[in-house]
């Protein structure tokens, strides 16, 4: 049964088109920008009669964009899956052995949910010089591993606290120990939450800023926003060059996005309702 | 914090189906295991305590210092904290972060609910694949690609003065985030345009939620598209508004990217947020102690905001 009434319906329809229009109007902006010629003033929105694409490989060299992609992998790399592999592994045992004391390590990683990064990122850097991590990637892949797991245990804790206790009972039964019973058992039927962990945890390292610019001067060894700050500091005055390496250093992230986009918008959403 | 919403429904395994109806409450796996259970959650705390929790501490003993963050730090008490609340620059700056959760939270709260009740199950097919993904677009870039789009969208030069004056409005255009009036809500644009994507999506994936019998009666009680909206959609979607307020009240209150990016603060402090001037005391100015008062003030307010939202819209939930 439908009550909406056709014109309820149309007005939806021409909301949902502007929303979507005034959403990719700053992208298009800066495409038109990035295809001027090198050195004019561009202006607003207008199509360049004979768009310079060579610009982005202008960007691409000037950005350094080779080394900036490898440092954000490694450094994705380096927060990733420790994060999840020790997120999953606290969540198994807050949520489902529910280990004596439990409520308060969990409620001593709650505190961390909602604490703004900076809050924290004065004493991460006294704490990073004296350890000698300064400058070095470590410095951005450490904290952000303990800072996101408050989230992340809190994420896992709540799936595993769904699981069926007959399935470990089960599984105790056939003779398996507590290791055997997470890998073999649990671990694979946690597949969907530990994706959209990783998903989430991917994306937030990919985008951190404040950590890698305070932590790590040299942009070549940053996230790819905190390299996109320094390409700004750079090249700011070149708008045509700031549009195109923008969008250069953009595209990796849109590109993950587009393979995967159900699976963000899910993990997305989820991620939101249970934080 | 509710786990209502699980995408965690796994397939089911062989072990699940021999259950018996009538079996005893959890089990335990006897003294022993439960405490080398902790071998499970030692790593992640360990983490969570030496790179979230000790800053944290020392975050709240620099406050209590004047240090440059090299020499000698000279105890002071609650100097810093007297500073923060009796500055009038500082207290602008907090100023500017409360001015920026209208542009933060409201406004895309506010659209975001218009919009979703004017497109409410109407979001299946291409078409709505095609608009979700879009709307995501700005929670997946970085907070700096926003930044770095719109301060050219917003410049003397950009789209917004180009509009302007093709519409014959041609006197207002300005350079939008370097004037004093229009600097700050231009900042607050940029945040819009980045939470506006993720509170529509949120409250239309609440709203298709909502027994379409409750319409139903609704309508035939009499009442028009307002009346409807009031009744049924708004109390159904209080989970859903609760963490559309908390997810970009947080993000206001903790602004650092968007502003750093667009405008540096400027013009004078006229956007300047905690999040940044922590940064510039801290790293600029040397003022570490000052920084750290700042900081454990803006911890203590994102609380102040977030918890009560919490309660009021989560308590039927519990």
């Amino acid at each position: 049964m439908n009550l909406t009434s056709r014109s309820e319906r149309l007005t939806g329809r021409i909301f949902l088109i502007a929303l979507v229009v005034v959403t990719l109007l700053p992208f298009l902006s800066m495409l038109s920008a990035a295809l001027q010629p090198r050195g004019t003033v561009p202006t607003g929105l207008a199509w360049p009669t004979d768009p310079q694409w060579g610009n982005f490989a202008d960007a691409f060299t000037a950005a350094n964009m080779g080394a900036l992609l490898r440092s954000s992998l490694l450094i994705v790399v380096g927060v990733v899956p420790i994060g999840v592999v020790i997120a999953t592994m606290a969540g198994f045992g807050l949520g489902h052995l529910r280990v004596p004391g439990g409520r308060i390590a969990f409620g001593l990683l709650l505190l961390g949910l909602t604490l703004p990064f900076e809050a924290v990122v004065t004493p991460l850097y006294y704490q990073m010089r004296d350890l000698g991590l300064l400058n070095t990637r470590w410095a951005i892949i450490l904290p952000l591993i303990g800072l996101y797991m408050p989230f992340s245990v809190f994420w896992m804790r709540a799936h595993f606290a769904t699981v069926p206790k007959e399935l470990s009972e089960a599984a105790r039964v056939d003779g398996s120990n507590t290791w055997q019973l997470f890998w073999r058992v649990q671990v694979p039927l946690a597949r969907p939450a530990i994706a959209s962990l990783t998903i989430l945890l991917f994306l937030w390292t990919w985008n951190q800023f404040l950590l890698a610019i305070v932590l790590v001067d040299d942009a070549t060894k940053r996230t790819m926003a905190g390299a996109l700050g320094a390409f700004q500091g750079q090249w700011g005055t070149d708008l045509v060059l700031l549009c195109a390496g923008s969008l250069l250093i953009l595209t990796p992230t849109l590109i993950v996005f587009l393979i995967f986009q159900r699976q963000f918008i899910k993990a997305l959403i989820q991620g939101s309702l249970k934080g | 914090m509710t786990a209502a919403v699980g995408g965690t429904a796994g397939a089911p395994a062989g072990g699940a189906h021999q259950q018996s109806p009538v079996r005893p409450h959890r089990r335990r796996w006897g003294r022993t295991a439960g405490w080398l259970g902790w071998l499970w959650v030692l790593p992640a705390l360990l983490m969570y305590a030496i790179f979230v929790l000790r800053p944290l501490l020392l975050t709240m003993q620099y406050s209590l210092y004047r240090w440059n963050g090299i020499g000698q730090a000279e105890w002071v008490g609650l100097t810093n904290y007297l500073t923060v609340f009796t500055d009038s620059d500082l207290l602008k700056i907090i100023g500017n972060a409360f001015v920026l959760i209208i542009f933060f939270s409201f406004v895309p709260v506010a659209l975001g609910l218009l919009v979703a009740s004017l497109v409410r199950r109407m979001s299946g097919g291409a078409f709505g694949t095609v608009v979700r993904t879009v709307l995501f677009l700005p929670q997946v870039i970085p907070l700096v690609a926003a930044g770095i789009a719109w301060s050219w969208l917003l410049s003397t030069d950009g789209l917004v003065n180009q509009v302007l004056r093709a519409v014959g409005l041609g006197g207002v255009t300005r350079a939008w985030l370097g004037e004093f009036d229009t600097a700050l809500p231009s900042v607050g644009v940029i945040g819009t345009w980045v939470m506006l994507g993720l509170c529509t999506i949120l409250l239309v994936t609440g709203m298709s939620k909502i027994d379409p019998a409750l319409y139903e009666a609704a309508r035939i009680d009499g009442a028009g598209p307002v009346r409807e909206f009031f009744a049924v959609t708004l109390p159904s979607l209080r989970q859903e508004v609760g963490v559309c307020l908390t997810v970009t009240i947080i993000a206001a209150l903790a602004s650092f990217d968007i502003v750093y990016i667009s405008t540096s603060g400027g013009p004078g402090i006229q956007t300047t947020v905690p999040g940044l001037e922590i940064y510039r005391l801290a790293f600029s100015q040397r003022q570490v102690g000052l920084a750290s008062a700042l900081a454990v003030v803006l911890m203590v307010l994102v609380l102040a905001c977030v918890l009560p939202i919490q309660r009021l819209t989560r308590e039927d939930k519990a």
